[in-house]
C-alpha cells in the first residue's frame, strides 16, 4: 500500500459523486419532462416514439398500470433476445460464424441482459457475433437501464403528489431517460474511449504474425460502442470474455479511471435526481453519504486485502508485496480494489481483475457489497429506490423505539409501506441463500465448480449472490453454462429483478393516495449525522447478519486457511 | 396487459434500430475516420507492412534474447480469440505449483535477484501487453547474455519503455513487451 494507492482509489470514487451530483439535476429536469438544451433534436425523436406507440406521455398511470407497461416491455425484450441468439447462426453481420446459443443458454442470457444483470455464461469472443452483440445486447444494455431508472421517476412523483392517483407515465420515462440520457452520453463516451485506443470496427479479427513467427489471432467487435452504455448503464457485460481486464476493454490507466467513474456517475445522478424531483435534497444528500462511506470502506478494505502476502507467491519466495494474480500490470492493486468495490457496489459486474483469485476477504467483501442490497449507488433509479426503501425502514425502525408514527419526506410510513418494503429487499437473502443451499448439495450443480471446499462454496454463493443482485459479476471458475446454472440463475436473475420493482411501485401507489404534511417538531429528522449514522446500522443488520453464516463458511473460512499458509511456508 | 403490448413492441422496434443499429454504425463511422489506427485495434506492422501484433495485446515470447511477458491462461497462452484468467483461488493447488516451478526457473537464470510477483502470475485477461519495470530489468541479463550486448545497453533500451504512472499516482508503472522486443530487434539486428 502506498499514497499514489490510496490517492487513486480516493479520486476515482471522488469523481464518480463530484460528476453524479450536476448530472442529476439534468436527469431530475429528463423525468420532470422540463426543457432540456437537447430538445431541438430529440423532441422530434421522442415525439416518434409516442406516435408509434399509440401512447399519450402526459397520462398519469396507477402503479399497478405502469408496473403492467414496465413488465409487457421487459417480456418483449426478453422474447427478441432469445429469439435472435437462438437464430443467430443463420442472421447477417456474423463474421466470426458462429452458431445459434442453445436454448438454456439463450434463455439464461435473455434474462441477463433484460434485468440489467448482464451476468455472462458464455465467452464474448467465441460466442457472439457482431449482430447480436450490437442487436441484441447494446439495445438491452440501454433500455434495462431505463427501465430501473423509471421506478426512481415513479417514486419520486409518489412522495410530491398529495392525494395522488398516478405515478407518472411508464412510456414517457421510458423514452426520455433513453434519449435524453443515456444515447447522448453514451455516445459522448465512446467516441473519447476509440481516441484513448478501443477498437471500433465490424471486422472480427485479423491475424498477426509475431516477432517469434507465430500466427496470433485478435479478436475484433466494435468494442467501444458497447463499453460506453455497459458502464455508464451499470450493466458490466462485456465484449470479451475478460471484460475490462481485457486491454481492449480498458487499454489504460486513464480509461480505467474514465470507465471506473462511470460505472458509478449515473447511479449517483439518480440520487440527486430524486433529490431535486422531491424537493428534499439535503435527505437525499444524507443517502448519498451513508452510501459514500459504505462504499468507501469497502474500497479500503479490498486494496488492504489485496496488498496481503498470498500463500503461493510467499512459499515459492517471489515478491508477495501485491496479490498480482489475475489483475493486469497497468492497474495493479489500487485500480482493482476500487473497481471490486464500485463494480459490486453499483449493481454494475464489470471486472478488471479476476474476482476468483481474490484474497478470501477481498473476494468477500465482493459479495457483501452485493449483500448489501445493490444501493451504493446500486442501479441507475433501481439503487436509489432500494436506498429510499432502506431510509423507511430506518425511521419505521427509529419509530418503533421513541413511539411516533414514522414519516419520511412528508409521508406517513405505515403497515402497507413496511410490508412492501420487506418485499422489496427480500428476494436478496431467499433467492441468493435458497439457491445456494440448494446447489451446494446437487451433484449436477457442483460439477460446474473449479474449486472444492470453501473456495467451491464461494463459488455458489457469489454466483446466486451476482444474478439475484442483478449485477453480472462472477467467481469465474465455475463452469456456468450448464443446464442447472443457466436455468437457476436466470430465475434468480428476474426474482432479484421483478420482486423489489413491483413492490417499490406498490409502494409508490401507497404513498401517492397520502396527503403530504409539513414536517412537524415530532418528525425525526432526515439528513443528520444521527440519521446517517441509523441508516448504516439497517443496511449493516439487513445485509449483513443474513448473509454472515454463509460468509463464515466460505471466504472468512478461507482467511484463516491463507494465514495458516503463510505462517507454514515462511 | 393487453394495452401495453403495443406500445412494448413499437417502442422496442424503434429502439433495436436506433440504439442496435444507428448508435454503434454511427460511432463506427466517427471512429473509423477520425482515429483508425485505435478503431482497427492499434496494430503494429513491420517495414514490409505486415502486421506482427497489437500494441495493447500481449504476444507470447520464448527465446531467450526476447523479454518474455506474465504466463498467460488465455487459451494455450496469449491466445487473442480467446481472453481469460486463470481464475485460481489463493489457496489453489494448481497455482502454488505452477508459481513455484516458474520461480525456480527464474531463479536458474538470474540467481540472487528478488523475482517480481508478476514474473509467476497469470494477469485478467491472459492478454496483457506489459510486465512490472523490475521484471523487465530481471530480464535484462539473460536479454544482454543472448545478444550478446553489455547490459547497459539492454537496460537503457528498458528504461526508455517505462511508462511512469498517470499524474504520478493513477495506475503502475510498467514497460510493454512488444515495444521493447521491437526497440531491441531494431537497433541491434540478428547477427549484427
Amino acid at each position: 500500500m502506498n499514497w499514489q494507492g490510496w490517492a487513486e482509489i480516493a479520486l476515482t470514487l471522488g469523481l464518480a459523486v463530484a460528476i453524479g451530483w450536476p448530472l442529476g439535476s439534468y436527469m431530475s429536469r429528463v423525468w420532470n419532462g422540463e426543457r432540456t438544451w437537447l430538445d431541438p433534436v430529440l423532441r422530434p425523436v421522442e415525439a416518434l416514439f409516442y406516435a408509434a406507440c399509440g401512447v399519450d406521455p402526459k397520462k398519469s398511470q396507477t402503479w399497478f398500470g405502469y408496473a403492467g407497461a414496465l413488465l409487457a416491455f421487459n417480456l418483449v425484450g426478453f422474447v427478441l433476445v432469445y429469439a435472435v441468439l437462438r437464430l443467430q447462426g443463420v442472421l447477417p453481420l456474423n463474421p466470426q460464424g458462429f452458431a445459434g446459443l442453445s436454448g438454456h443458454l439463450s434463455f439464461n442470457t435473455a434474462v441477463s441482459f433484460v434485468t440489467n444483470t448482464n451476468w455472462q455464461s458464455y465467452a464474448g469472443e467465441t460466442t457472439m457475433s457482431t449482430l447480436s452483440q450490437m442487436l441484441v445486447l447494446t439495445v438491452q444494455n440501454f433500455v434495462s437501464a431505463a427501465t430501473g431508472a423509471t421506478i426512481a421517476a415513479a417514486l419520486a412523483r409518489a412522495f410530491i403528489a398529495n392525494r395522488g392517483e398516478g405515478v407518472g407515465n411508464f412510456w414517457a420515462d421510458l423514452v426520455r431517460t433513453t434519449l435524453y440520457v443515456l444515447l447522448p452520453l453514451s455516445f459522448v463516451l465512446a467516441v473519447v474511449l476509440v481516441l484513448l485506443g478501443m477498437p471500433q470496427t465490424l471486422a472480427a479479427g485479423v491475424t498477426a504474425h509475431t516477432l517469434e513467427g507465430a500466427d496470433q489471432k485478435i479478436s475484433l467487435y466494435a468494442v467501444a460502442s458497447q463499453e460506453a452504455i455497459k458502464m455508464l448503464g451499470i450493466n458490466g457485460g462485456g465484449i470479451f470474455n475478460a471484460n475490462s481486464a481485457h486491454p481492449f476493454e480498458n487499454p489504460t490507466p486513464l480509461t480505467n479511471l474514465i470507465t471506473a467513474v462511470s460505472i458509478d456517475v449515473l447511479g449517483w445522478a439518480a440520487f440527486f435526481a430524486f433529490g431535486r424531483s422531491v424537493l428534499a435534497k439535503k435527505d437525499i444528500r444524507a443517502l448519498v453519504v451513508a452510501a459514500t462511506i459504505l462504499l468507501s470502506a469497502g474500497a479500503g478494505i479490498v486494496y488492504v486485502t489485496e496488498t496481503q502476502a498470498a500463500p503461493a507467491l510467499v512459499a515459492a519466495h517471489v515478491d508477495a508485496s501485491v496479490n498480482m494474480e489475475g489483475k493486469e500490470v497497468r492497474l495493479g492493486a489500487p485500480a482493482t480494489a476500487a473497481w471490486v468495490a464500485m463494480t459490486t457496489g453499483a449493481s454494475n459486474g464489470s471486472v478488471n481483475g479476476m474476482h476468483s483469485s481474490l484474497m478470501p476477504l477481498g473476494g468477500g467483501m465482493a459479495m457483501f457489497l452485493m449483500h448489501l442490497g445493490e444501493i451504493l449507488p446500486g442501479g441507475i433509479g433501481s439503487g436509489i429506490a432500494i436506498m429510499v426503501v432502506m431510509a423507511v425502514l430506518s425511521v419505521f425502525v427509529a419509530g418503533l423505539m421513541v413511539g411516533r408514527t414514522p414519516e419520511y419526506l412528508g409521508k406517513k410510513i405505515e403497515a402497507r409501506e413496511v410490508q412492501l418494503a420487506i418485499l422489496a429487499v427480500l428476494a436478496i437473502p431467499v433467492a441468493t441463500l435458497g439457491f445456494s443451499a440448494i446447489a451446494a448439495i446437487l451433484p449436477a450443480a457442483l460439477k460446474g465448480l473449479m474449486h472444492s471446499g470453501p473456495h467451491g462454496l464461494s463459488e455458489i454463493l457469489y454466483a446466486y449472490t451476482s444474478a439475484t443482485a442483478n449485477n453480472g459479476s462472477a467467481f469465474a471458475g465455475l463452469t456456468a453454462n450448464a443446464p442447472w446454472w443457466d436455468a437457476t440463475l436466470g430465475v434468480a436473475m428476474a426474482m432479484g429483478r421483478f420482486m423489489p420493482i413491483v413492490a417499490v411501485l406498490a409502494m409508490a401507489g401507497s404513498l401517492a393516495a397520502k396527503p403530504k404534511l409539513a414536517p412537524s417538531t415530532g418528525t425525526l429528522p432526515t439528513h443528520g449525522g444521527l440519521f446517517i449514522g441509523l441508516l448504516i446500522g439497517v443496511i449493516l443488520i439487513l445485509g449483513g447478519l443474513q448473509f454472515f453464516p454463509a460468509l463464515a463458511l466460505g471466504p472468512i473460512v478461507e482467511h484463516f486457511q491463507v494465514l495458516g499458509a503463510v505462517a507454514q511456508a515462511h | 396487459m393487453l394495452s401495453h403490448i403495443r406500445p412494448a413492441l413499437a417502442s422496442m422496434g424503434l429502439f433495436t434500430a436506433l440504439l442496435g443499429l444507428g448508435y454503434p454504425l454511427a460511432v463506427t463511422g466517427i471512429a473509423q475516420v477520425a482515429f483508425p489506427a485505435q478503431a482497427n485495434g492499434s496494430l503494429l506492422r513491420d517495414a514490409k507492412g505486415t502486421v506482427v501484433g497489437s500494441a495493447l495485446i500481449g504476444q507470447p515470447f520464448a527465446k531467450a534474447e526476447y523479454l518474455h511477458p506474465r504466463p498467460s491462461a488465455a487459451g494455450t497462452g496469449y491466445d487473442a480469440s480467446a481472453s481469460s484468467g486463470s481464475n485460481m483461488g489463493p489457496l489453489n493447488e494448481a497455482l502454488a505449483t505452477r508459481v513455484k516451478t516458474d520461480a525456480d526457473a527464474l531463479r536458474v537464470e538470474n540467481p540472487g535477484a528478488v523475482i517480481p510477483a508478476d514474473a509467476v502470475t497469470t494477469s485478467g485477461s491472459g492478454l496483457d501487453p506489459d510486465i512490472s519495470p523490475a521484471y523487465a530489468r530481471f530480464q535484462a541479463p539473460r536479454v544482454a547474455r543472448a545478444r550478446g550486448l553489455p547490459l547497459a545497453q539492454v537496460e537503457a533500451v528498458i528504461d526508455r519503455n517505462v511508462q511512469g504512472q498517470l499524474l504520478g499516482f493513477i495506475g503502475q508503472p510498467r514497460v510493454n513487451v512488444l515495444a521493447v522486443n521491437r526497440a531491441l530487434d531494431a537497433r541491434f539486428p540478428k547477427g549484427g
